[in-house]
């Protein structure tokens, strides 16, 4: 008897249009727990490094989470993972909503897809049966749209929809997966989906889910329950409205955006407006979200209501959450009507929220430096507003301009030249971040930047407070010496950004932040009610006996933070076997103003070391073996990346390199 | 002949939709609770309650299953309520063959929310537990009620029965039917 998963996952080879439940080790729960731990074990196994993001070879595996489909409240993640195709490393972006709870009840932990199909298809899991359907006449349609169409087609309202738009279709690197009021957006994903020729997955289950100690189990959850209640009643005090709460920044609820108005970027990640959030601005903006706003809703079993169903006359009705509003707002300068009105026909695209407007105003600020002309961009018009949508609808039909920008700004600036790298700043590993501009570095910051295999900060936040009042009845902390660093860490003087925390306690604040979502992201559980948040529900403390009463291992503080170190290393290990090195490992040059090289190289030589990695980032031959890891050591043997005797750092090789360099240029 | 006045206990749950959040949580409780062992498996395919719920539509409503109906009714309906259209026969709480709602997924046996009938009994039941958004909240009240009021009712009944059909046929037909749910 399984327990917490099902024990199968669904294969799909759509060059061969078989399907197969396949039964699931179940030793590799108890070494990797679920979605993106097996995930990661999954593409090592099976997708060498020679495979390039659009090959049939690529795998897109759709991935629940140990605990979704459990009674555990927010864990209903779905964990997409892939290679992307803007940064030819492994990808992995997640999305809330209804879907991995769902395919649980089907049966399946994951749905594992390889192969390319020949025409537009959508895949139909109806607990035991499931079919791959024609889609030639969802060819084009919004993704939400999609999903509508699907559910009156098989007559099955329940059923849950994951489905690209014309982004994905044409491959765009910016290409999103929506489902509902979510989506995975980040790295591209959803134009792998497109490549492979898969315009949606429809779910519907109605089995059962077991849990290994029932009673244990349950009041867990009502615990959780009563923190959370607790919580929503006792906001933090002396943070921004935004942050006070549990789930993802209510956005979505409250329209004070002083916080990010005023501290993110306009533009291309590029003018910071310091005075703009006014009376005038801020009354404004709540009759604007308050007259979209239908209602607030959220994701499977979650009380909290981190969506908004938005209605603007005139317009589709769509699901919003989260920071989208603002992207596009700011990117093109403009009003938050705007940006609700363009988010609209984003998502029917389906296009990535963070990337996209940036790319858009990249084109912009190249426009305005003549780098890009009006040959470039003919027909444009010469409002901001009507650009931002002119630009759209070519990159998500990779017309003209739209083809190049289509790859991002990093991919973009290569292929335009005539100084056009200048303008795509604010990308890593050839990736669009937050638009962040700040003054003195921050370590903790700098190493999550660099290290961070996601690739992308938006859920890598740490929980910064340091007013002993918050630290009182701090319990989430892994260890009591975390609460003094907190309490010591000023924001001048000694104690202050960047030689406090120290280079170790940046190390230490770091690997907690990562243990914690690497332990959100095997189980599926929302960041929102557990690594992001300030003082969440869920904790290094009362995790393991989650995992355990709903598994039926046994499992200890240690061994959680065992597998977590163990799945942080093998998502790791994909990237280093495709050639990522030290040298990759960089926050976007203008990230702070003030840089110090040396702390910064020092910084990055202690963090490998914690990390048990060596000084190119490459975990050494002791450090897998301690994780049960000798598979990845032997074949990083095998390539040269490791010596067999000695830990000695190995430089990418020059055909990694090149194929590093010369693999993006566009489908 | 006029039948005593007897204390019954109304549970009522209230659903406020305005304050539904569309997360189903309750659905799953639902499952969880009537497991067996109790929270032993959760399926919301078996949950007596359902959230009809069409987010572009903004249309969120809790229905809990009621009794069993052999026979679906002659007529359907379809409610349009400000604007919102909702589904067919969409607030009927009935396990009736005109619909997989409320039925067991692999037998197909009916389900009736018991408002968790349980020993010791719960304060409220599971769903108005799990929903902290106050969509579902519980309320008891105790009501006089005449005892044989049924029974009335049941002789009023017959009456108009006999009127149409003849007290022959009625008996005859009681007989037959009492004899078939004998064997």
């Amino acid at each position: 008897m399984r327990y917490a998963e099902t024990g199968f996952n669904l294969e799909i080879d759509l060059s061969r249009g078989s399907i197969e439940r396949v039964e699931t080790d179940p030793r590799l729960m108890e070494l990797y727990f679920g979605g993106l731990g097996t995930n990661a074990k999954i593409l090592w196994d099976r997708v060498p490094p020679e495979v390039e993001p659009f090959s049939p070879d690529n795998l897109l595996i759709f991935s629940t989470g140990l605990l979704c489909g459990t009674p555990a409240i927010g864990a209903n993640r779905t964990i997409v993972s892939t290679l992307s195709p803007q940064t030819l490393l492994m990808a992995y972006s997640m999305m809330g909503g209804f879907f991995a709870p769902e395919l649980k009840y089907a049966g399946y932990d994951k749905v594992i897809i390889r192969g390319k199909s020949p025409n537009l298809v959508y895949l139909w899991i109806n607990n035991d049966k499931v079919e791959i359907r024609d889609a030639s006449h969802l060819q084009g349609k919004g993704a939400s749209e999609t999903a509508e169409l699907i559910l009156q087609e098989l007559k099955e309202p329940k059923a849950q929809v994951a489905a690209i738009g014309l982004a994905g279709e044409n491959r765009v690197y910016m290409a999103s997966i929506e489902h509902g009021r979510s989506s995975a957006s980040r790295l591209g994903i959803g134009a792998v989906m497109g490549d492979k020729g898969i315009k949606a997955i429809a779910v519907r289950g109605t089995k059962d889910i077991d849990i290994a100690r029932p009673d244990e189990f349950i009041e867990l959850c009502n615990e959780v329950l009563e923190y959370i209640k607790a919580r929503d009643d006792n906001p933090i005090p002396g943070v921004m409205p935004i942050l006070a709460g549990l789930g993802s920044p209510q956005e979505m609820k409250i329209h004070d955006e002083k916080w990010h108005t005023t501290s993110f970027m306009w533009g291309n990640a590029r003018t910071r407006r310091r005075d703009f959030w006014t009376e005038e601005i801020e009354e404004k903006w709540r009759e604007i979200q308050e007259s979209v706003r239908t209602r607030l809703i959220s994701c499977y079993n979650c009380p909290m209501k981190c969506g908004a169903i938005i209605s603007i006359p005139g317009i589709s009705t769509y699901m919003m959450k989260c920071y989208s509003k603002l992207t596009y707002t700011m990117a093109a300068y403009s009003d938050l009507d705007f940006g609700f009105k363009i988010a609209q026909r984003a998502t029917e695209y389906g296009v990535d929220g963070f990337s996209t407007p940036q790319a858009m105003a990249f084109a912009l600020e190249l426009y305005e430096a003549g780098i890009l002309t009006d040959q470039d961009m003919p027909g444009m018009p010469s409002d901001t507003e009507g650009r931002f949508y002119w630009l759209l609808d070519r990159i998500v039909r990779r017309e003209g301009i739209g083809d190049m920008l289509a790859n991002g700004t990093y991919w973009a600036a290569q292929k335009i030249g005539k100084g056009a790298e200048e303008y795509a700043h604010n990308n890593i590993k050839k990736h669009e971040q937050l638009p962040l501009k700040l003054g003195m570095l921050n370590p903790v910051y700098f190493l999550m930047y660099c290290t961070g295999e996601k690739i992308n900060i938006t859920q890598i936040e740490g929980q910064f407070p340091q007013e002993q009042a918050f630290v009182k009845d701090w319990i989430q902390v892994p260890d009591e010496k975390f609460k003094q660093y907190f309490l010591d860490w000023e924001p001048r003087g000694e104690h202050s950004n960047p030689y406090y925390p120290t280079v170790q306690m940046s190390c230490e604040i770091v690997d907690w932040m990562e243990m914690m979502h690497y332990i959100d992201d095997a189980l599926g559980m929302c960041a929102g009610l557990s690594s992001f948040p300030l003082k969440p529900p869920y904790h290094i403390h009362n995790y393991p006996a989650f995992i355990s009463s709903a598994t039926g291992i046994d499992i200890d503080e240690a061994g959680l933070s065992q597998v977590a170190k163990r799945n942080r290393t093998l998502v790791r290990a994909v990237n280093i076997r495709r050639g990522m090195r030290r040298e990759d490992e960089k926050p976007p040059e203008d990230h702070w103003k003030k840089r110090f090289p040396e702390l910064e190289e020092k910084l990055l030589d202690e963090y490998y070391k914690f990390k048990g990695w060596n000084t190119e980032g490459i975990p050494t031959k002791e450090s897998l073996h301690e994780l049960a890891l000798d598979y990845v050591s032997e074949d990083f043997i095998k390539r040269g990346i490791l010596r067999d005797t000695e830990t000695i750092p190995t430089k990418a090789t020059s055909k990694e390199k090149e194929k590093k360099e010369g693999g993006g240029s566009g489908p | 002949m006029k039948g005593e006045k007897v204390k019954k206990i109304i549970k009522t749950i209230n659903i406020d939709v305005d304050k539904c959040n569309g997360c189903r949580a309750c659905e799953l409780i639902c499952s969880a609770f009537h497991a067996q062992p109790k929270y032993s498996s959760n399926n919301p395919g078996r949950s007596r309650i359902r959230v009809i719920r069409d987010p572009l539509r903004d249309v969120y409503v809790p229905v809990y299953a009621g009794e069993y109906t052999p026979a679906e009714c002659t007529g359907r309906d379809k409610y349009t309520i400000d604007g919102k259209e909702y589904e067919e026969c969409a607030f009927c709480r009935a396990s009736c063959p005109s619909r997989d709602v409320f039925k067991e997924p692999d037998s197909g046996l009916p389900l009736k929310c018991d408002m968790c009938e349980s020993d010791p009994p719960l304060e409220e039941p599971m769903c108005v537990q799990w929903c902290l958004n106050d969509a579902l909240t519980y309320e008891e009240r105790e009501e006089e009620v005449e005892e044989e009021v049924e029974q009335e009712e049941l002789e009023i009944g017959l009456e108009a029965l006999a009127d149409k059909f003849g007290l022959d046929k009625i008996v005859d037909t009681i007989v037959r039917m009492s004899e078939s749910k004998k064997a």
